[in-house]
């Protein structure tokens, strides 16, 4: 026995590193079918990592009052060294957070990686999205540049419209009579204390949960049905090496992309910094176009879809109740779905194109919640959300009615 | 035989009364956390009241002071604008005419041009939709949001269209008129802003 071994024993009796280890990456048998759509999980997990790691190093040199907030923005961009840098990394990674969180759930919508034994870890996946939200309005009021304060402004009073309590929780919320410096300052600890700390719990628990029950794969099969002598999946590859290996030469692709981004578009044409936030915030004065980031541009369509009020329900709250839907709706996607296949490879025609219509116009939902809302973009605003909730509804009946195809015993390739 | 001695009807009450002092407990400490959020004393504070010098504020024009932190716009209505306002207002019509909701508009200025003298409007500029501030269009002439326009306030984030009155047109996403802060006169140019009694 090596003096490293005879460590090793020696923690393992007081750590259980090895047996940790060996379950969760050694040992932890993933489909060695995985395709594209898989690298997905762990890029989110990189850029959670760079958003922790550049944050702290952001928190060093910002101030997070009213007087300070916006200049120690632009000390950081100018006096600080590689202030910049690690500035758009933040920035950058932000958006590049939702992208890949974004093709991560439409990885799971194709495959049927939600669906039964899987509910919990979209449901815990559901929850760090919902989180990551939170995370991402607050951190953009940070810099206190006009889009900040007239952004928050907007999204806060959106909350107002909740009938008898709405007033007053955004007061509470606000800690003030109008958006301040308290809230700004309430923000940065939420932001950066508080809700990282549960959207990594909450990843620990994501993840915990999935090597419970084993990763879904493309061809949405059990691999575990055919074991070898040793009682490892035949359709199986430990992880590592295997994936880690893998997803190490994803990861340097993906870093290409994150990187020509991040050195010539940091501000993403003003989809990522809007112009409006290089001014410093402005409680008297609203800028001409109020648009929030991309990444919350189709939720923001919806809420705007709602004109008109319905019975006893005024357009505002219409447009809060089908934005608070169209979030809380996906939660329940498990049991939406009722179908006994869960790969769209084997569901029938009419689910996979309704997938695609699904995808399609969640993404021009995105776009157009960065556009004013009126004339044809009101139009398409609002067919858009009639198809993303008929996409909801019409779920339960088409996947327990339409004729599947055979699923192979074993993986594809 | 293992449940010798024990009483399972004792543990169950011990357990249960446990429960819940340790519930009432946990809502208990929850209490300062939560009221730690409303706003405090140094907030309140910066609620006091604002003056607001007009004395060369001409006809159609507008003066922003802030009052606690909100835009209040104070506009000195010409003769025409005040026939407009009290005649029938141009298509699509108002909302709320009459102001139905008491608490929108302090009683002295429960009235067709919601001001203590009729000619200065003192309003807030803050859109009863999403919190923007409205936009002052002064121009009577038709506009791209409105085709029938006597003057008045149109809000860039939503399209919320009000007029000089500050109440609110048909059609916008906005429910209700603007709000009318208190305020009253200290003389013939000075107005203060937050404070009801006049010469106080």
């Amino acid at each position: 026995m090596s003096k490293l071994q005879d460590l090793m024993g020696w923690i393992d009796h007081r750590l259980p590193v090895t047996v940790t280890f060996e379950k969760h990456m050694s040992k932890y048998y993933a489909p060695k079918n995985f395709n594209f759509w898989y690298f997905f999980g762990v890029f989110s997990m990189l850029m959670l990592a760079n958003q922790i790691l550049t944050g702290v190093w952001l928190t060093m040199s910002y101030t997070p009052t009213a007087e300070g907030a916006f200049a120690s923005v632009e000390y950081i961009m100018r006096d600080v060294e590689m202030g910049w840098l690690i500035r758009y990394l933040h920035s950058t990674g932000a958006t590049f957070f939702f992208v890949v969180v974004y093709m991560h759930m439409f990885r799971g919508l194709m495959y049927g990686s939600y669906q039964k034994p899987r509910e919990l870890i979209w449901i815990f996946g559901m929850a760090i999205y919902l989180m990551l939200m939170a995370e991402a309005f607050m951190g953009y009021v940070l810099p206190w540049g006009q889009m900040s304060y007239w952004g928050a402004q907007v999204i806060l009073s959106i909350f107002g419209a909740l009938p008898v309590i709405g007033p007053d929780l955004v007061e509470w919320v606000r800690g003030d009579f109008l958006l301040s410096g308290i809230t700004l300052n309430r923000f940065f600890a939420l932001h950066v204390i508080a809700l990282p700390l549960v959207i990594v719990a909450l990843v620990i628990l994501h993840i915990l949960a999935l090597h419970e029950v084993g990763s879904n794969n493309p061809d949405g099969i059990d691999i575990k049905k055919y074991k070898d002598e040793n009682g490892a999946p035949l359709d199986g590859v430990p992880f590592h090496p295997y994936y880690t290996v893998h997803d190490l030469v994803g990861i340097v692709v993906f870093l290409f992309v994150f990187c020509f981004v991040l050195f010539f578009f940091p501000e993403g044409n003003g989809y990522m910094l809007e112009h409006a936030n290089f001014e410093e915030a402005n409680g008297l004065k609203t800028p001409e176009h109020i648009a929030p980031v991309w990444y919350f541009g189709a939720f923001y369509t919806i809420l705007r879809a709602i004109t008109f009020d319905i019975g006893p329900i005024s357009s505002q709250l219409g447009g809060v109740i089908a934005m608070g839907g169209a979030i809380a709706i996906l939660f329940a996607l498990p049991w939406l779905d009722r179908s006994p296949v869960k790969s769209w490879r084997y569901k029938g025609l009419i689910s996979r194109i309704n997938l695609v219509v699904f995808a399609i116009f969640f993404v021009l939902l995105t776009w157009l919640g960065t556009k004013p809302a009126s004339g044809l973009y009101q139009i398409l605003g609002q067919v858009g959300t009639l198809i993303y909730f008929a996409w909801f509804i019409t779920l339960p009946y088409i996947s327990a009615n339409e004729k599947t195809k055979p699923v192979p015993e074993r993986v594809t390739g | 035989m293992s449940n010798d001695g024990v009483n399972n009807g004792r543990r169950s009450f011990l357990i249960a009364t446990t429960a819940v002092g340790g519930g009432v407990g946990a809502v208990g400490i929850a209490i300062p956390f939560v009221k730690s959020w409303a706003p405090n004393e140094k907030a309140k504070a910066a609620g006091a009241p604002s003056k607001a010098d007009i004395g060369k504020l001409e006809p159609g024009a507008m003066v922003t002071v802030a009052w606690r932190g909100k835009p209040v716009y104070i506009v000195r209505r010409t003769d025409e604008t005040l026939a407009y306002l009290e005649g029938d207002a141009p298509a699509p019509g108002l909302k709320d005419p009459d102001n139905t909701d008491k608490g929108q508009q302090p009683v002295y200025a429960d009235n067709f041009q919601r001001s203590r003298k009729p000619e200065i409007a003192v309003i807030e500029g803050v859109c009863t939709h999403l919190g923007c501030a409205p936009k002052f269009v002064p121009e009577v002439k038709p506009q791209p949001f409105q085709e029938e326009w006597f003057g008045g306030f149109f809000c860039p984030c939503h399209g919320s269209r009000f007029d000089l009155s500050g109440r609110v047109f048909n059609g916008s996403p906005a429910a209700k008129n603007l709000n009318i802060p208190p305020y009253s006169y200290v003389d013939e140019n000075t107005l203060i802003i937050g404070v009801d009694e006049e010469n106080s």
